[in-house]
């Protein structure tokens, strides 16, 4: 657990930024709710950001949805390294998040799985609290874009694709969905450029790797 | 949405675990999958970044992008680059 903590604390201030956002547009309790159930910030950003932008409550969804794909694949890669009974694959099917995915990568293909638990504790308190604190905080802020704080979705989108993007594929794939949602943009309501924008990742698994 | 949300990270996740149990999808699937966050987060940057409503447009936010991308690349953790955004954008609101 110890292994989670640092992930913990940048979780927890990632959270207090998501509370901060969600509060004007969610009021205090369901970004709380959110967090609790939902444990994604890519996902929470993703479809808070395009609420915020005026985009549908489908869309959002749809948003969020297509950013957890990567779940899948985590969750593939991990199945072999699971034993036992249905319940215990499934609690630890869902401690999977980015970091303790990665961190309990053995190397060799496999994984290890309550390493993977105990980095995901510490993340899972500092996203509750951080998100908690967040909204308590966030009304007493004043004007948001006064303190630039509308520059902290499109930043903390870059940091996890500064992450994410490693390899040709993924930065074609990112320099595609990128270019759809800036043609499209003028020419759709809000929201959904963005999932159009998930085909450039079908066009770029045509590439050889 | 919420409970929408929180539905579907749920089957994502337990997908594999549970239903699949180390048997593998389709290479084509699982190609797509693994590119689906970073076209999506490109995406997301760009709206967030030149985004208002329908149209485009270049503001103080882009700054703050930039500055974030800089500090990404010379390494600074991810919490810093982000405040360092919205630091730039809140002082180039204040002096322009």
């Amino acid at each position: 657990m110890r292994r989670g903590i640092p992930f913990g604390l940048a979780v927890f201030a990632t959270a207090i930024s998501f509370g901060v956002l969600a509060r004007p547009v969610m009021g205090v309790v369901a970004p709380i709710v959110m967090s609790i159930v939902v444990f994604s910030g890519a996902a929470q950003l993703g479809s808070l950001a395009i609420l915020t932008a005026g985009g549908g409550i489908g869309a959002a969804i749809a948003a969020g949805v297509l950013l957890n794909a990567r779940y899948l694949a985590m969750g593939l890669a991990l199945a072999p390294s699971l034993s036992g009974r249905v319940v215990s694959r499934a609690a630890f099917g869902m401690a999977t998040v980015d970091a303790s995915w990665a961190a309990a990568s053995t190397g060799d293909g496999r994984f290890d799985p309550w390493y993977m638990v105990g980095v995901t504790v510490p993340q899972y308190v500092g996203w509750v609290v951080g998100t908690v604190i967040g909204v308590l905080v966030g009304s007493s802020l004043g004007n948001p874009s006064t303190l630039g704080l509308d520059a902290l979705f499109p930043a903390f989108f870059v940091a996890l694709l500064y992450e994410e993007a490693r390899g040709r594929r993924k930065v074609v794939a990112a320099g595609g969905g990128a270019g759809i949602a800036l043609v499209l943009t003028p020419f759709m309501p809000p929201g959904l450029p963005i999932l159009v924008a998930s085909l450039a990742a079908v066009v770029a698994s045509r590439m050889r790797p | 949405m919420i409970i929408a949300l929180a539905l579907a990270t749920a089957v994502l996740k337990l997908i594999g675990p549970l239903l699949l149990g180390g048997r593998p999808l389709p290479s084509g699937a699982v190609a797509v999958i693994g590119l689906m966050a970073s076209a999506l987060l490109a995406a997301l940057v760009v709206v967030e970044t030149f985004g208002k409503g329908r149209s485009l447009t270049l503001d103080a936010r882009a700054l703050g992008v930039v500055v974030a991308a800089v500090a990404l690349s010379r390494r600074a953790p991810p919490i810093a680059a982000v405040v360092a955004a919205a630091a730039v954008t809140a002082l180039a609101r204040a002096v322009l």
